[in-house]
């Protein structure tokens, strides 16, 4: 059977098990739909919230940028699991106590403004949309590699799939379709790098085999691959080399933004406790750090892999042959990426190697000059290859290059159809039944809410075909929004008796817009490229990134509510009773419809 | 109700003493143990690298895991001795 026929079937055998499992758990009513009759154990609802939570980003992106540039992007681990820590202490036992169904609901209950629970709905949009424009990006590369159509098609058939078990199923579909969805990637993302750690190390565990001993030269693994990439006049994996405030603000966007996204923090209205959404956060966290702790591993086994394949003879040795990599079984990965465009190499000297090194570094040119080499050859190695790629390079058996097909489509649609979901709630629930036609009966909100979802997903993939950047590049940007505009509103209204209505809403128009204008003057207003006035090279302020924005956003967000906030009136009693009511576990009921 | 509210008041206040210390912690694994302090535990080394390192890439997520546990279990000891746990 050849690798085309395997993927194929890893991957439909998949997504039978995903839409079998929306159509048996078909939500039947409005509780059902948003929140799953809040049956759900915390133990399911943390793998669910995981699988939600860990998207294309998460899988196929994160250990490519973590492979080329070393400790600097350990700002990713860090960031998407440090906010789950915020989520489990600051807002997810609150929301839950409060009892209803979306962020924005509690946003305009607790600032008795209509006002501030559209300017929620806004907020959430924009963040939710940006997110799936990145997932859209990713269903549409793996897609296209693994069914070996263009990326046009592998969008359009991941659209038609992500539309099927969200539109239908609702939340109780999702959740247990995102169970499986967690199995199914957990296993695609650690098999893989368990034969890789074995092959490199001889430990059977990534994580540990990372801090461990290369087996080949005896030398501890990290010092190995230090050795070789300053040898190639690259920057040293494991030492420090970006700007110090850029990482800390980025990685504390990442955090704060974790703890704003309204399709996490919707998953923790769905336990059936306030001390299960406690539990349930922790629980969330310990499977993503079954993927957070092996993808450092992944990330720096594979730049080691990739970086011996170049120089088959060591750094000093002659480079790969053209011929090699043209006819050896070993290289057949080169060809196959090489097709989507994603993966290339020129022979510029015309010595029939091709040298992979920093033609950027000085000590190199001069080495370069003395060789006759004319610049690295290896001309294009796109990082969010790495992870799908990863299992070709290292030569293991095509079952598990299937598995990692499928691993890497759950994650992308699992996120697709929870931040859909969130989008839909939004638009039903707390725009159209909450807002605009209150008398709504129960069929027809259902009804709103899957038109709502199909207009969405038109909408993501459609931009998703002209996507902003990359697609770990579009999710960071979702998450600098959500930080900047939701985070403070939800935690002044838990944390703060003094913070009114006006405040919250001034709050959250300040965050999101000021955000949204840095990202707009960094990327091009609405994303239309060539529009931009700076760069993240050089940005507007200091050495702040337009990825790392948010963090200064939700300050902006934060201090404009209270000064605001003192100078109007305090809210009314009732208000304040309820914050107090929000604060205690003790009462808290089944769901509370409507208004 | 006075005695409810004071009740409820001190429940509140250890609350948010118990978030502090585990904020605290929080950013010193992350941000300074594995960013800002990274230069000063650079003596202490870890497989290959050194122990800021480590922490930026695994240590941190451990010291995540273990407070939101930690959180959790003292949270619902502290309902149940102010009385304020779900029935």
């Amino acid at each position: 059977m050849d690798q085309f026929t395997i993927n194929l079937l890893f991957v439909g055998a998949s997504f039978a098990l995903y839409i079998g499992i929306a159509i048996w758990a078909r939500a039947g009513s409005t509780s059902e739909f948003y929140a799953a009759g809040r049956g759900v154990h915390p133990v399911v609802n943390g793998m669910a919230t995981a699988a939600d939570w860990m998207s294309a980003a998460s899988f196929i992106s994160m250990a490519g940028l973590i492979a080329f540039i070393g400790y600097d992007n350990s700002t990713y681990l860090m960031g998407w699991t440090g906010g789950y820590v915020l989520l489990a202490l600051l807002l997810a036992p609150y929301l839950r106590k409060f009892g209803k169904y979306t962020v924005p609901e509690f946003i305009g209950d607790r600032f008795y403004s209509r006002t501030a629970r559209m300017v929620a709905v806004i907020c959430l949009i924009v963040a939710s949309v940006t997110y799936v424009i990145g997932q859209m990006t990713g269903v549409g590369v793996a897609f296209g590699r693994f069914l070996e159509v263009s990326n046009t098609a592998g969008l359009l058939i991941g659209a038609c799939v992500v539309f099927a078990y969200a539109v239908f199923g609702g939340m109780k579909g999702v959740t247990y379709t995102q169970v499986a969805q967690y199995v199914v990637l957990i296993m695609a993302y650690t098999i893989p790098a368990i034969f890789i750690s074995l092959q490199l190390t001889g430990n059977p565990i990534p994580a540990l085999g990372l801090f461990g001993d290369h087996a080949a030269s005896g030398e501890p693994l990290l010092q190995k691959l230090d050795q070789i990439v300053r040898e190639l006049g690259f920057n040293e994996y494991t030492a420090h080399h970006s700007d110090t405030l850029n990482m800390v603000l980025f990685t504390l966007s990442l955090m704060i933004g974790t703890a704003g996204l309204p399709h996490v923090i919707m998953r923790f209205f769905t336990v059936p406790k306030v001390a299960d959404a406690r539990w349930s956060a922790g629980w969330s966290l310990v499977f993503i750090a079954l993927l957070y702790l092996t993808a450092p591993a992944v990330g720096a086994m594979a730049r080691l892999n990739i970086t011996e394949q170049f120089w088959p003879n060591g750094t000093s040795g002659e480079a790969v042959s053209v011929e090699t990599i043209e006819t050896d079984e070993k290289y057949l990965w080169m060809q196959t990426w090489q097709k989507t465009g994603l993966l290339g190499w020129e022979d510029k000297n015309g010595d029939g190697k091709i040298q992979y090194y920093n033609d950027a570094n000085a000590e190199m040119q001069e080495k370069a000059a003395a060789n006759g080499w004319e610049g690295n050859e290896l001309t294009n190695f796109n990082r969010d290859i790495l992870v799908l790629a990863n299992p070709e390079i290292a030569n293991l058996p095509s079952w598990v290059i299937g598995l990692v097909a499928a691993g890497g489509l759950a994650a992308a649609l699992s996120t697709a159809a929870g931040l859909l979901l969130a989008i839909s709630s939004a638009v039903s629930h707390d725009l159209l039944k909450g807002q605009l036609t209150p008398n709504m009966s129960e069929k027809s909100e259902l009804l709103s809410a899957r038109i709502a979802m199909a207009v969405a997903i038109a909408v993501a993939t459609y931009l998703g075909l002209n996507p902003p950047g990359f697609a770990a590049q579009t999710v960071a940007l979702a998450f600098g929004l959500a930080a900047a505009s939701i985070f403070p509103a939800l935690m002044m209204g838990i944390f703060s008796k003094r913070v009114n209505n006006t405040g919250a809403v001034v709050g959250m128009l300040v965050g999101l817009g000021v955000t949204i204008i840095y990202i707009f003057l960094h990327k091009g207003w609405f994303f239309i490229p060539d529009t931009n006035s700076f760069t993240d090279a050089d940005p507007l302020l200091g050495t702040i990134q337009s990825t790392s924005f948010g963090a200064v956003g939700a300050v902006l967000n934060f201090a404009s509510a209270i000064i605001v906030s003192r100078m109007t009136a305090e809210p009314p009693k009732h208000i304040q009773e309820l914050v107090e009511s929000v604060r205690v576990p003790r009462g808290a009921g089944a769901a509370v419809e409507g208004h | 109700m006075s005695e409810n509210s004071d009740n409820n008041n001190s429940y509140w206040a250890a609350n948010i003493r118990l978030v502090q210390i585990c904020l605290v912690i929080w950013a010193i694994v992350s941000f300074g143990f594995g960013i800002l302090l990274r230069p000063m535990l650079s003596g202490i080394s870890v497989g290959g690298s050194d122990l800021g390192f480590w922490f930026a890439q695994q240590g941190s997520i451990l010291v995540f895991l273990a407070l939101i546990f930690f959180y959790a279990w003292r949270m619902n000891k502290l309902d149940a001795e102010h009385g304020v746990d779900e029935q």
